[in-house]
C-alpha cells in the first residue's frame, strides 16, 4: 500500500562539505543513508529518518542538517499534522500507534510556573562553597515517636526503625529494565549510582548475575507484573525492592518486550527462553485489591527477612492519593509516584498522551493527603516523571517529595535525543536496543562518567539554591511550600499545589 | 512463642547436629510473623524437618527461608495454611495435610509442594521452578504466567480440575489436570495469551473453552512419557487417591500448546 | 479547599475480609464463633472498620421495623440535637413502640463512638403517602433522614434483624456491642475493613443495609460512577461515599422493588461476557442480551465478593471473572461463606463440602422452613 504519510524530517547534505566517508550510512540503524557508487554520493531516504541527530553529530565534516520537514498540510487547529499522520498510519496498518519516551504534548508544566525564594537581610543566605550543605536523605518508614530508656548516663533506643535507604543526594535513577535499555546503558546507570551514593532501579528485567556482587548494594530491584528474573537471590542481593504497579507513561496497562529484543543475555537475566515475548500483564494477577497488595508487600518482606524497604510505584492518576494512602497502610515504606510526563521504552501513544496527571500536582496532593491522615512519616515519597533540572528537584521536594527519580534526564546525559523511537530497538545512541552493534556505541566508562557528572552538577546547584534560601540541610526543604510562589496559575492550581501566588 | 518439642535428636538447638533432626511446633495462637520467625530460626540452627500442627490461616509459610548458604528444610503442615504458601520458595519441601488457600507457589523458584486436599485461586502464579501436586481441584487463574528457563521447568499436577483462566499468559512449564473424578473440565478462557509451556488435560475440552492463542492436539508417545513420569510421582505422594497409574494413564489426554511464541506481534503499527 | 462544587463525588476505596454463617435449620446462635473467624483474617483489615448483620435477633418485635440510628457530631450536644430532630420526625411519621440505646461496653475502648440508638416502629402514613407501600414509605423516610438531618444516620432498618458496625477491628466491634452475649441469630454476616483513608466515620463501616437486605463487600467497583448515576434516578441518595452502598441499593431496586429472583439479579450485577453470551442457545442469549441492554448501568464492574443477607437467606456472589476470593462450605445445617477457608475451619474443623463458587454464580443458603423464624 502506498503510504500517504509525510516524512517527518528533511535531511540536507552540503555536497561541498561531504567527503563521502559513508559515516552517516553506518551510523543510522534505520537505514536512512545509502551510498550510490555510480554517482559517488550519499542519498538519504527521509521517510526512514527518526530525527535522532546521530549522523549530524558524528559527521566528521559537519555536512548534514536534519530538521523538521517544511511541507505541511493546510493548517488546521483541530487537525494537527501529528493527528493526520497518525490516522493515516492506522488506516494503512490497522494497528495501535506505539511511541517511546515521555508525553510531548503541551500540558502545563508547573515547574515553570513556580518560583523559588531567597534570603535577603532577615536571615542570611549560606555560601555552599564554604559552609556544610547536607543533601543526605533516608528513604523508608520512620516511627512517629522514638522510645528511649535513659539510665546511668546511657541512652538506649527502644524503638526499632525499619530498614531505610540512605542517599547522598535526593536523585535516584528511575526504573529502566535491561532489555528495554542496553546492557551498557544499564551498567552505566549502575556504576554511576554506586559512584554517586545513590541508587539505580533495575526495572522489571532482572539484574544480571555478574552485576549483583558489585552493584547490588545500590540497586532497587523491581517486582512487576511479569515477574521476570525474580528469585530469592535477586531480592536479597539488592538494597530495596520495588513493586511496580503503574508507570506514568502508561498507567493501567502492561507492556511487552518483543521477542526480537530478548537476546541470549536478556533471556538469561529475565529467566525466560530466548526470542519469546516477555509479556507484563496490565495488573499483577495476584493483586486485585489493596489487601492483596498488602499481601505481596508482606511476602516480599518475608522473602527478604524484613531487611529491605519495600517501595510501591504507581502512576499519578485521578484519585491516586487515596490509593497511595491505602498503600502506606498496606505496609509500603516508600511510594514512588510517576507523573504524566514520565518516559517509557514503548507505550501506545493514545495512553501516553492522555492518561494521568502532572507530577507537580500529584506530589502536593499526596503529601497533603498523607499528612492529613497522620501517616506521612510511615513512608517516603519519590517523585518521578518530568524532572528536567536541579530546580525541578528542589521544587519537588518543597512540594513534599523526599527524593526524585530521573529517567529521561539520565538517558539524555548518555546521549538520548528524545527521538521517541525506543520501541523500535534501533536506538542509534546505543541506549534503547539490544543489538550488540548499536549498544557497543555506548562506552560504559564514558557514559557512567556523564551520569555521575550530571548528579554532581545538579547536587551543586541544589546546594546553591538551598543556600540561597538560608537552608543547609535538605530535610528543611521538604514540604516547605513557604519557599515557593506561583506565577500565571489559576486559583485552583495554587490550591492544589498549596502555594501562594508571587507577591502574595 | 512457639512450643518446640524435639522429636528426634537431643540437646539444645545450638548444638550443631550431625544427623537430620525433626522438630514439631504448635501454630495455634501464633501469628504469621511469629511462625515464620520460628521457622527461620530452626532452619538456621540446622533443623531439617519441621512438623507444624494447628495451622490456621498463617501466610507465607516457606517464604522467609532463603539463606545465602541455600539451607533446605522439609515442612509438614497440619491444618489450613494461609495465602501465599510457598511464595518465592527456594528449594524447600512443603506437605499440607488439608486444603490450601489462594496463591500457593507464587513466584516459586524451586522445591516441592504437596497438598492433600484442594487449593484456591492463583495457584502457581509466575512459578519458575519446582513441583506442586494437589490431590483435588484448584480455583481460578491457575498457572497464570508460569514460566520456564533452561533447566528450570515448573510442574503442576492437579488431581481434579481447575476453574476459569487456567494457564493465562503461560510462558513455560507443565500443567497436568487429571480430573480423577471425571466431572469434566468446566473452565473457560484456558490459555488466553499463552506463549509457552504445555497443559495436559485428561478427558475432553470444547474449543470454545480455549483462548484463541491455544492449539489443541492429542498426546503423542513423548507426551505419554512425560505424563507417565509425573503421574507416577503424583501417586507416590498422594497414594490416598487409590488409583493405579495404568488406570489414569490409559485414558485420552489432550495437549494444549501455544500457537505462537509471539501472541501479540501484529497489534501495533510500525 | 473551597472547591467542593467541582468534586462530583469522592469515594473511599476499600477492601477487606468477609464472613457469613447461617443455620439453615433456623437454630439461632451468638456471635462468638463468627467473631473468632473474622479475627483470624485480621491482616486483611486495618482496624478502620468492622461490622455485623444479624438475622432473627428481635423475635419479640418481629413485626416491627427495627431502626438502628447513629448520631454523630463532635460534641454530645450535637448528637442530642440530631436525636431530637430525628425523634420529631419519627413522632410524625411513625408509631414507635419501643426505643433504647443499643447496649455497649465502655466507650473509652473505641475511637470516637457515636450515640447509637434503636427504635422499633411501624409506618404512620397520612394523606398522599397512604398510597405508598410500607416499604416504599420507609425507604423514602430513610433517605430523608440520611440526607436532611445532619449527624443522624439510619444504618439498619429491617424487621427482626439488625446491623452493628463501627470503627475498629470487627472483633472489637463485636465486643463493644456484646454480640457474643446479647444476641442470637440464625444468620450472621461480618466484615473487616481495609479502607484507603482514615476518616474514622462509623457510618462508613459495613454492612450497608436497607430494610432487611444487608451487604458486606470486599473489592472496588470501577463502575461506581455509572451505577450511582443510574440509581439516583430511582431516588437512592448515595451519601456514604462508598461503592458498597450502590450494591445495597441495586439489590433493593432489583430484588425488592422489581421482584427479580437472585439468579437474574446475579446476571445483572455480574453478567457473562458477550463472547459467552454469543455462544448460548437462542433463548438464553436473548435473555442475557436483554438483561445487559436494560440493566447495563448496574453491571458491577471491577473486583468484588459480597455476602447479601436477607430474611431467611444468605447469598454469596463474586464478580464475573472472580477477582476477589470467596470460599463456601457446608456442615450439616450450617452454611458458611468466607474470604479464606482457614476461618471456616477454625470454627468448624470438619466440613461436609468446601468449594470455590464460580464467578458471577450466586451461592444461596435458605432456611429449610421459613416459619421457624417468622413465627
Ligand atoms: S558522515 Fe558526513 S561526510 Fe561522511 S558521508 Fe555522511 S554526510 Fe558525508
Ligand atoms: S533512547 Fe534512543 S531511541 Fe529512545 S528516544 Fe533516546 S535516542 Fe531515541
Amino acid at each position: 500500500m502506498k503510504s500517504f504519510v509525510f516524512p517527518e524530517f528533511q535531511i540536507i547534505r552540503d555536497e561541498e562539505k561531504c567527503g563521502q566517508c559513508r559515516g552517516c550510512e553506518r551510523q543510522c540503524a534505520f537505514g536512512t543513508h545509502t551510498y550510490d557508487p555510480v554517482a559517488d554520493r550519499l542519498i538519504s531516504d527521509e521517510t526512514k529518518c527518526a530525527g535522532c541527530q546521530r549522523c549530524v553529530i558524528f559527521c566528521p565534516k559537519h555536512a548534514i542538517v536534519v530538521r523538521p520537514a517544511p511541507s505541511f498540510y493546510r493548517p488546521n487547529a483541530s487537525w494537527s499534522r501529528e493527528k493526520l499522520d497518525d490516522l493515516k498510519k492506522q488506516a494503512e496498518t490497522g494497528g495501535v500507534i506505539l511511541t517511546g519516551s515521555g508525553n510531548d504534548k503541551p500540558f502545563r508544566i508547573y515547574w515553570d510556573h513556580i518560583l523559588l525564594n531567597a534570603s535577603q537581610v532577615t536571615n542570611p543566605s549560606i555560601d555552599p562553597l564554604r559552609e556544610p550543605m547536607e543533601l543526605r536523605t533516608f528513604l523508608g518508614a520512620k516511627p512517629d515517636i522514638m522510645d528511649i530508656s535513659a539510665g546511668d548516663g546511657k541512652v538506649e533506643i527502644k524503638t526499632e526503625i525499619g530498614p531505610n535507604l540512605m542517599v547522598e543526594t535526593p536523585i535516584l535513577f528511575s526504573a529502566m529494565s535491561y532489555g528495554a535499555i542496553s546492557y551498557n546503558a544499564f551498567g552505566s546507570l549502575a556504576r554511576a549510582a554506586c559512584k554517586s551514593g545513590t541508587y539505580f532501579n533495575t526495572g522489571e528485567g532482572g539484574l544480571p548475575k555478574e552485576m549483583r556482587q558489585e552493584f547490588g548494594r545500590c540497586a532497587i530491584v523491581q517486582v512487576a507484573s511479569g515477574r521476570f528474573g525474580i528469585d530469592a537471590e535477586y531480592l536479597n542481593c539488592a538494597a530495596a525492592v520495588e513493586i511496580k504497579v503503574g508507570q506514568g507513561a502508561k498507567p493501567g496497562i502492561g507492556g511487552h518486550l518483543p521477542g526480537e529484543k530478548v537476546s541470549q543475555l536478556v533471556a538469561e537475566t529475565r529467566m525466560i527462553p530466548q526470542g519469546t515475548d516477555a509479556i507484563s500483564p496490565a495488573p499483577h494477577h495476584d493483586i486485585y485489591s489493596i489487601e492483596d497488595l498488602s499481601m505481596l508487600i508482606t511476602a516480599l518482606k518475608e522473602a527478604t527477612n524484613y531487611e529491605k524497604p519495600i517501595s510501591v510505584k504507581i502512576a499519578a492518576v485521578h484519585n491516586f492519593a487515596a490509593i497511595a494512602s491505602g498503600i502506606v497502610r498496606a505496609g509500603a515504606d516508600i511510594i514512588a509516584i510517576d507523573g504524566l510526563r514520565g518516559g517509557t521504552g514503548a507505550a501506545p501513544k493514545a495512553i501516553r498522551d492522555n492518561v494521568g496527571i502532572p507530577i507537580e500536582l500529584a506530589i502536593s496532593s499526596l503529601d497533603r493527603r498523607l499528612r492529613g491522615e497522620g501517616i506521612r512519616n510511615r513512608c517516603s515519597i519519590i517523585a518521578a516523571g518530568g524532572i528536567r533540572c536541579s530546580a525541578d528537584v528542589v521544587k519537588a521536594i518543597a512540594l513534599g517529595a523526599d527524593a526524585v527519580y530521573i529517567g529521561s534526564a539520565a538517558l539524555i546525559a548518555m546521549g538520548c535525543t528524545l527521538c521517541q523511537k525506543c520501541y523500535t530497538g534501533k536506538c542509534n545512541w546505543g541506549i534503547c536496543t539490544t543489538d550488540p552493534r548499536l549498544s557497543g556505541r555506548l562506552n560504559m566508562d564514558i557514559a557512567s562518567q556523564r551520569l555521575a557528572n550530571l548528579i554532581s552538577a545538579w547536587s551543586h546547584e541544589i546546594a546553591e539554591m538551598l543556600g540561597g534560601m538560608g537552608i543547609n540541610a535538605l530535610e528543611s526543604l521538604r514540604g516547605n511550600r513557604d519557599h515557593l510562589r506561583g506565577v500565571g496559575l489559576y486559583e485552583w492550581e495554587l490550591d492544589v499545589l498549596g502555594i501562594k501566588g508571587a507577591g502574595e | 512463642m512457639a512450643r518446640a518439642e524435639e522429636v528426634n535428636g537431643s540437646g539444645s538447638l545450638d548444638d550443631a547436629p550431625a544427623s537430620p533432626r525433626e522438630v514439631e511446633i504448635d501454630a495455634a495462637d501464633q501469628d504469621t510473623r511469629a511462625l515464620n520467625d520460628r521457622l527461620r530460626e530452626l532452619l538456621l540452627s540446622g533443623v531439617e524437618k519441621v512438623v507444624i500442627r494447628n495451622v490456621c490461616g498463617q501466610r507465607y509459610i516457606g517464604t522467609r527461608l532463603y539463606t545465602p548458604q541455600h539451607l533446605k528444610m522439609d515442612i509438614e503442615i497440619f491444618g489450613t495454611p494461609g495465602n501465599d504458601l510457598a511464595a518465592f520458595l527456594f528449594g524447600h519441601k512443603i506437605t499440607v495435610h488439608g486444603n490450601a488457600q489462594d496463591g500457593v507457589g507464587n513466584t516459586m523458584d524451586a522445591g516441592e509442594v504437596v497438598v492433600h486436599g484442594r487449593s484456591g485461586d492463583v495457584l502457581g502464579f509466575s512459578m519458575r521452578g519446582g513441583e506442586i501436586y494437589v490431590r483435588d481441584g484448584c480455583g481460578y487463574r491457575t498457572a497464570l504466567h508460569m514460566k520456564e528457563y533452561e533447566d528450570k521447568r515448573p510442574v503442576l499436577v492437579i488431581g481434579g480440575t481447575a476453574q476459569d483462566f487456567l494457564g493465562e499468559y503461560m510462558a513455560g512449564g507443565i500443567v497436568v489436570l487429571l480430573d480423577l473424578e471425571e466431572r469434566g473440565h468446566q473452565a473457560n478462557f484456558i490459555g488466553t495469551g499463552m506463549h509457552g509451556g504445555v497443559i495436559y488435560l485428561r478427558g475432553a475440552v470444547d474449543g470454545s473453552q480455549l483462548g484463541s492463542q491455544v492449539g489443541c492436539s492429542p498426546v503423542d508417545p513423548s507426551d505419554r512419557k512425560v505424563l507417565d513420569h509425573y503421574i507416577t510421582r503424583f501417586l507416590e505422594r498422594l497414594p490416598e487417591v487409590g488409583l493405579s497409574r495404568e488406570e489414569i494413564i490409559n485414558s485420552p489426554f489432550l495437549r494444549l500448546t501455544p500457537k505462537s511464541k509471539r501472541p501479540y506481534s501484529t497489534l501495533y503499527t510500525y | 479547599m473551597p472547591r467542593i462544587r467541582r468534586e462530583l463525588y469522592s469515594k473511599e476505596i476499600c477492601s477487606c475480609s468477609i464472613f457469613g454463617a447461617m443455620n439453615q435449620g433456623g437454630e439461632r446462635f451468638n456471635a462468638a464463633g463468627v467473631m473468632r473467624a473474622i479475627a483470624n483474617m485480621h491482616v486483611r483489615g486495618n482496624g478502620l472498620g468492622g461490622g455485623f448483620a444479624a438475622y432473627g435477633i428481635y423475635p419479640h418485635y418481629s413485626d416491627y421495623y427495627a431502626f438502628h440510628l447513629m448520631f454523630t457530631g463532635k460534641s454530645m450536644q450535637d448528637r442530642l440535637e440530631a436525636k431530637a430532630e430525628l425523634e420529631e420526625l419519627l413522632c410524625h411519621k411513625f408509631d414507635v413502640v419501643y426505643d433504647e440505646e443499643i447496649p455497649h461496653e465502655d466507650e473509652s475502648t473505641m475511637i470516637d463512638p457515636p450515640l447509637i440508638w434503636r427504635y422499633f416502629l411501624l409506618p404512620h402514613k397520612r394523606g398522599e403517602e397512604e398510597a405508598l407501600s410500607d416499604e416504599e414509605y420507609i425507604v423514602s423516610k430513610i433517605m430523608q433522614v440520611n440526607t436532611k438531618i445532619e449527624n443522624a444516620y439510619v444504618f439498619s432498618s429491617g424487621k427482626n434483624m439488625g446491623c452493628f458496625k463501627g470503627v475498629g477491628y470487627p472483633e472489637e466491634i463485636g465486643q463493644y456491642f456484646m454480640l457474643d452475649r446479647l444476641y442470637q441469630a440464625y444468620t450472621w454476616t461480618v466484615h473487616g475493613r481495609f479502607p484507603t483513608n482514615t476518616q474514622a466515620w462509623w457510618g462508613g463501616a459495613h454492612p450497608f443495609s436497607l430494610l432487611d437486605t444487608s451487604i458486606v463487600h470486599n473489592g472496588e467497583i470501577s463502575s461506581y460512577g455509572t451505577n450511582r448515576w443510574y440509581l439516583e434516578m430511582y431516588g437512592y441518595a448515595c451519601t456514604l461515599q462508598t461503592d458498597t452502598e450502590v450494591i445495597a441499593y441495586a439489590a433493593d431496586l432489583l430484588m425488592r422493588r422489581q421482584r427479580l429472583p437472585i439468579d437474574i439479579v446475579a446476571k445483572i450485577l455480574a453478567p457473562p461476557i458477550w463472547n459467552a453470551i454469543d455462544r448460548m442457545n437462542q433463548s438464553e442469549r436473548k435473555l442475557l442480551t436483554t438483561l445487559r441492554m436494560v440493566y447495563g448501568p448496574l453491571l458491577m464492574n471491577g473486583p468484588f465478593a459480597i455476602i447479601i443477607g436477607q430474611t431467611g437467606r444468605m447469598i454469596g456472589l463474586t464478580d464475573r471473572i472472580r477477582l476477589r476470593p470467596l470460599t463456601a462450605a457446608r456442615r450439616g445445617d450450617m452454611f458458611y461463606l468466607s474470604s479464606e477457608e482457614a476461618s471456616i475451619r477454625l470454627i468448624s474443623p470438619e466440613l461436609d463440602r468446601v468449594w470455590t463458587p464460580n464467578g458471577g454464580e450466586p451461592v444461596v443458603g435458605e432456611l429449610n422452613n421459613m416459619r421457624t423464624v417468622l413465627q
